[in-house]
């Protein structure tokens, strides 16, 4: 059985410590992972701004990448979302390419989707004692429609306290080229999340999605305020190194 | 390079919406209302996703087959008395509403809310002929007495506060009127009554048109919509040509959906069902009716794959509400009538030919909560992607970003070309990066860096850490694979195949 990591271009380049925690979680269950190299980004930033044709090209070397994969798991819901919502689309006259994208889409799994679905696992064992506030990423939450599932794996998770996080499935602003296209904009955006995060007082900020806990806590940062962002699979790893310890 | 000049122009609308507390404040507070009562109003009648389903089926089978459906409500309003007019543009719907004006010898005019006629911007021309027009919605007679557009489809106001109406209304008055909400209430209320007796015709908006029977159907708040359309004694109606529903079954799913979605009310405080001019038994309607049947870019949406279902929308506000830009900026920085998703979509779909509200499509961060809201399940979010696509395509971008995408387009598609990339963005941050963040405010960084620090690329790639990783996980002695999850996964594939067979 072939089970690979899509790393996506911003886990692969800025935070590989995101899918490193990813790997090391899913080998504690035995699972073998290959990370097949042609990968490189799955097309979305091109897709959302319109170059379609640049988006296909991104979109054919991922087809390509996991032409052999039993299953693909991703530290982003955004990426799963964009090939399971948006390539059907960018291939529609394509029935050669539908195929394979069909072929794509029934394996792919965002990391905490594959977690609770497929593996059957919400209890990893993991210690985490901090005050958490989690914030659900628009793709992941509404494309794809993963909602329960990162809360059954933090409810597990022993010392940890959750903290509703006010007007929690709003945007954060970020929306790719938006950000800097529609710099103030987005600005005033993500400084409402900050907000709403500061609300919280929680000691962790956690989310499933790089791209908009990059935003989020690139404001925290540029604000001055000492809060922890982390991807779930970070807490987690962290979580069950802590319990065996 | 007017593509710069049409984002720079959104960006300084942009900007003024940001720098007006007052606005942002009125915004939140109005808008997190609405939602909040629209969650209220649909837990409460529960299976709102199927009441959706119903709604935008509804929407779809008549859109999909709007030409017989039109043609079935014109041969039934026409039957009941009802003069029929159509007008392929704003301008020509306006000529026939003159015609009309001055066959009547129009003096006065009194009309209750209709984003239509906002669109075709009926009244500054009935205001040139030397007619007197009169929006009887509170909040529409507001924004006229400010001389603005609406800047929420069912809350034109919505950017106001009662002081700012006070002043407004004091004008009007001849004398001071206090801030108070009964007292210019009572002010509008008296002021409008003298308008409604003088009236020589009322324009009236459609909320749905039903083809079965010819009638017309309009939601109000206010009940001045009942009297626009009872005491002048000549009626125009203004509607989009994709008002129309079949039946009056389906207007139980709509005036369910409705409200429901705009305001979170169970109900709408006034339905009133418009059935031709008055007829010689009854005591009070028009004594001519004409219904204005308006074009105006909707028809070249028909068959298009990508736009079709922007006909579907029953003009709620919902997707406004829910929309985290919009909730910063209000209604009047997208540039024209509509705002919001809606009118990101709207606003150059259907007005092809200006190019300067082309760029409005990118007021968006894709988050799909427009989707969410939306209670016949327009996919706007896409919408606003297929319009950046067709302004790439028709060649209406920046030249940097279009640079940009080409060098995006060839990394992507090669892992070597991606790996050297990502090579040059670890050598070329040492000169602006300290402790892994960078804060400088430079070239194509500056947008992100005024408002966020950004990271930096890591030491060592994930695809440069993998075969090492790779190796030692296989080296520790990790427990064997889980048989029952080992199953649970043979299983998994095991389907994927039933399906596709
Ligand atoms: S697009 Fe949907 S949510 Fe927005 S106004 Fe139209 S019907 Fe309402």
């Amino acid at each position: 059985m072939n089970i690979s990591i899509l790393v996506t271009c911003l886990c692969d380049a800025i935070y590989p410590h995101v899918a490193e925690s990813m790997v090391r979680i899913l080998h504690r269950y035995g699972i073998p992972l290959d990370f097949p190299e042609m990968q490189t980004c799955c097309g979305q930033p091109a897709f959302n701004s319109g170059y379609w044709e640049e988006a296909r090209v991104a979109a054919m070397t991922t087809i390509a990448s996991f032409e052999d994969s039993d299953f693909v798991i991703a530290p982003s819901g955004s990426c799963v979302g964009m090939i399971r919502h948006h390539y059907p689309t960018l291939f529609k006259e394509d029935q050669e390419m539908l195929r394979k994208v069909n072929a794509l889409m029934e394996k792919t799994y965002e990391f905490t989707q594959f977690l609770v679905h497929v593996l059957g696992i919400t209890d990893l064992g993991a210690t985490f004692p901090y005050n958490v506030t989690y914030h659900p990423s628009c793709h992941g939450n509404r494309l794809l429609g993963v909602k329960d599932e990162p809360y059954q794996l933090l409810s597990h998770v022993k010392g940890c306290k959750l903290i509703p996080l006010p007007f929690a499935t709003d945007c954060c602003g970020f929306g790719g080229t938006f950000s800097v296209k529609l710099s103030d904009l987005s600005g005033a955006m993500v400084q409402e999340k900050v907000e709403h995060v500061m609300e919280t007082e929680a000691e962790v900020l956690v989310g499933l999605d790089m791209a908009c806990l990059m935003n989020i806590g690139g404001r925290l940062s540029h604000e001055g305020k000492n809060i922890r962002v982390m991807h779930l699979a970070e807490l987690l790893y962290e979580g069950v190194k802590r319990a065996n310890e | 390079m007017s593509e710069q000049r049409d984002m720079d122009d959104l960006k300084e609308r942009v900007r003024v919406a940001l720098n007006n507390d007052f606005l942002r404040n009125a915004v939140k507070f109005t808008t997190e209302k609405l939602r909040k009562g629209k969650q209220a109003a649909t837990d409460e009648l529960g299976n709102w996703e199927e009441w959706r389903e119903r709604g935008k089926q509804i929407r779809l089978q008549t859109i999909a087959h709007l030409d017989y459906y039109l043609s079935l409500f014109v041969d039934n309003l026409r039957a009941a008395g009802g003069k029929v007019h159509f007008a392929s543009t704003a301008e020509e719907a306006v000529q026939i509403s003159l015609k009309i004006m001055k066959a009547k010898q129009a003096k006065s005019v009194v009309k209750s809310k209709s984003m239509v006629s906002e669109e075709v911007q009926i009244n500054q021309a009935l205001e040139e002929a030397g007619i007197e027009v009169v929006e009887t919605d509170l909040g529409e007679y507001i924004i006229q007495l400010a001389n603005e557009t609406p800047s929420h489809i069912i809350i034109p106001a919505i950017h106001r506060n009662r002081n700012q109406v006070a002043e407004l209304f004091s004008e009007v008055a001849g004398e001071k009127l206090p801030a108070d909400t009964t007292v210019l209430a009572g002010f509008a209320r008296s002021k409008l009554r003298e308008k409604f007796l003088q009236a020589d015709i009322g324009i009236t908006g459609c909320n749905f048109a039903i083809a079965e029977s010819g009638s017309m159907v309009l939601f109000s708040n206010e009940g001045n919509a009942r009297m626009v359309s009872t005491l002048p004694k000549t009626q125009i109606t203004m509607m989009g040509m994709e008002r129309i529903i079949p039946s009056w079954e389906d207007l139980e799913v709509m005036a369910t959906l409705l409200p429901r979605a705009a305001t979170g009310q169970k109900l709408t405080v006034y339905m009133s069902a418009i059935h031709g001019p008055k007829r010689n038994d009854e005591v009070d309607g028009p004594e001519e009716l004409h219904v204005i049947i308006i074009d105006n870019g909707r028809s070249h949406q028909l068959g298009d794959p990508d736009f079709q279902e922007v006909l579907h929308c029953i003009r709620c506000g919902a997707c406004l509400n829910a929309c985290p830009v919009y909730r910063h900026i209000g209604g009047h920085a997208y540039g024209w009538v509509y705002s919001g998703p809606i009118g990101a979509v709207l606003t150059p779909v259907l007005n092809p030919d200006k190019g300067e509200w082309r760029e409005v499509a990118n007021a968006s961060s894709l988050c799909g909560a427009c989707y969410e809201a939306c209670p016949v399940k327009i996919p706007l979010h896409d919408m606003l992607v297929y319009i950046r696509r067709r302004n790439v395509e028709e060649k209406r971008t920046d030249v940097i970003e279009k640079l940009g995408m080409s060098a995006f387009g060839k990394i992507a598609s090669n892992h070597k070309r991606f790996r050297l990339a990502v090579k040059a963005g670890q050598l070329g941050q040492k000169f602006i990066a300290r402790k892994g963040k960078i804060t400088a405010k430079v070239g194509p960084l500056k947008n992100w860096t005024t408002y966020r620090v950004a990271p930096t690329f890591a030491q060592r790639s994930f695809r440069e850490s993998w075969r090492q990783l790779d190796q030692e996980l296989k080296q520790e002695m990790s427990l064997p694979q889980n048989q029952e999850i080992r199953q649970r996964m043979q299983e998994i594939i095991a389907k994927r195949g039933e399906k596709s067979e």
